[in-house]
């Protein structure tokens, strides 16, 4: 694909705009819809449309294994975390409303962190799934 | 017009199918599983499943689509023809699809406001999510707060799923490097 420039070009010019949706769709689960499995999936498809037309020496680049492989595991803790803390502040495992003075408040928090935890696990698998296949030769 | 859109989205769907089913060569196919899951996602919205509906166009359209032609690039694009004729795995799939549809016969009807499903939690649920949560969207409030342990259950299974699948894929590549036969054709990149 390196060698044609419409894609590129058209590549270029979209994947801001499929990032910047992937976040809009992340932090708008609340209100529309859309929440993190959703955003993740986006947002990586972003990353593997860079590297389907840029390829995937230049995808490593941006998005180092170590890296996004470490993501994988960083959204589950981000998730589970979030259960932690509102243990430690007195409330059951996972209930949000202890999270902030007032319980709706604590709730939108809450929710805000756990998506953005799911959003990052599933955009790192994506992208790490789709590196490790397309970097095996025939 | 709901009705005509469905059943246009149905025989879509049922064309698609058994084109999938009669096709050898597999980059077509491919094609026709992204246009099958669009199809699908439509569907989800004339039921009112808007989330639903998002997450299938996103990943059997999107992101499963692109898996799959990364597939396309290690094997052959065309389907063997099969030397067997496959009359037990027919007699199999038109048994348990009988089966499967006697079992619809039990459901309760599409929108039944007497379904199990929305006299349980869902009428509490309804009533309560915004003004317990604050999240206007129900579907967000159910899925991050009120079934908090579930989603965190989800995001396990793609966590375990996602490092099972790199394992897997990677661990070929490290018995290859084993391998004194075989020169190491994959120098890790500068950066």
């Amino acid at each position: 694909m390196k060698h044609h420039l419409i894609p590129r070009v058209v590549a270029k010019l979209t994947i801001p705009g499929i990032l910047l949706f992937a976040l809009y769709v992340q932090f708008h689960g609340d209100y529309g819809p859309g929440g993190g499995f959703q955003a993740g999936v986006i947002f990586g498809a972003g990353f593997i449309l860079y590297g389907l037309i840029f390829g995937l020496q230049n995808l490593r680049r941006v998005a180092p294994p170590a890296v996004t492989t470490a993501f994988i595991a960083i959204g589950v803790l981000v998730f589970a975390g979030v259960g932690i803390v509102s243990q430690i502040l007195g409330g059951n495992y996972l209930d949000y409303d202890v999270l902030a003075a007032d319980p709706h408040a604590g709730q939108h928090i809450g929710i805000l962190v756990v998506e953005l935890g799911v959003g990052i696990t599933v955009a790192a698998v994506m992208i790490t799934i789709f590196v490790t296949f397309a970097g095996r030769e025939r | 017009m709901i009705l005509a859109i469905d059943i246009a989205l149905l025989v879509m769907l049922a064309v698609v199918g058994i084109a999938i089913i009669r096709l050898r060569n597999l980059f077509a196919v491919v094609m026709l599983s992204g246009i099958y899951s669009l199809l699908m996602a439509g569907t989800f919205v004339l039921l009112d499943a808007v989330d639903v509906a998002f997450t299938e166009a996103a990943v059997g359209a999107g992101i499963s689509t692109v898996l799959l032609l990364g597939v396309l690039t290690l094997t052959k694009s065309r389907e063997k023809i099969p030397v067997t004729t496959p009359i037990l795995p027919l007699v199999t799939v038109i048994v348990t699809g009988g089966l499967l549809i006697y079992g619809t016969w039990d459901l309760p009807r599409f929108g039944d406001p007497n379904a199990p499903a929305h006299r349980h939690v869902a009428p509490e649920y309804l009533a309560e999510a915004t003004h317990e949560t604050g999240a206007p969207n129900v579907v967000t409030a159910v899925l991050a707060s009120y079934r908090g342990y579930d989603t965190l259950g989800e995001v396990t299974v793609i966590f375990t799923a996602g490092i099972g699948v790199l394992l897997l894929l990677s661990g070929s590549g490290v018995l290859r490097r084993r391998d004194p036969e075989t020169p190491d054709e994959k120098p890790k990149s500068t950066a």
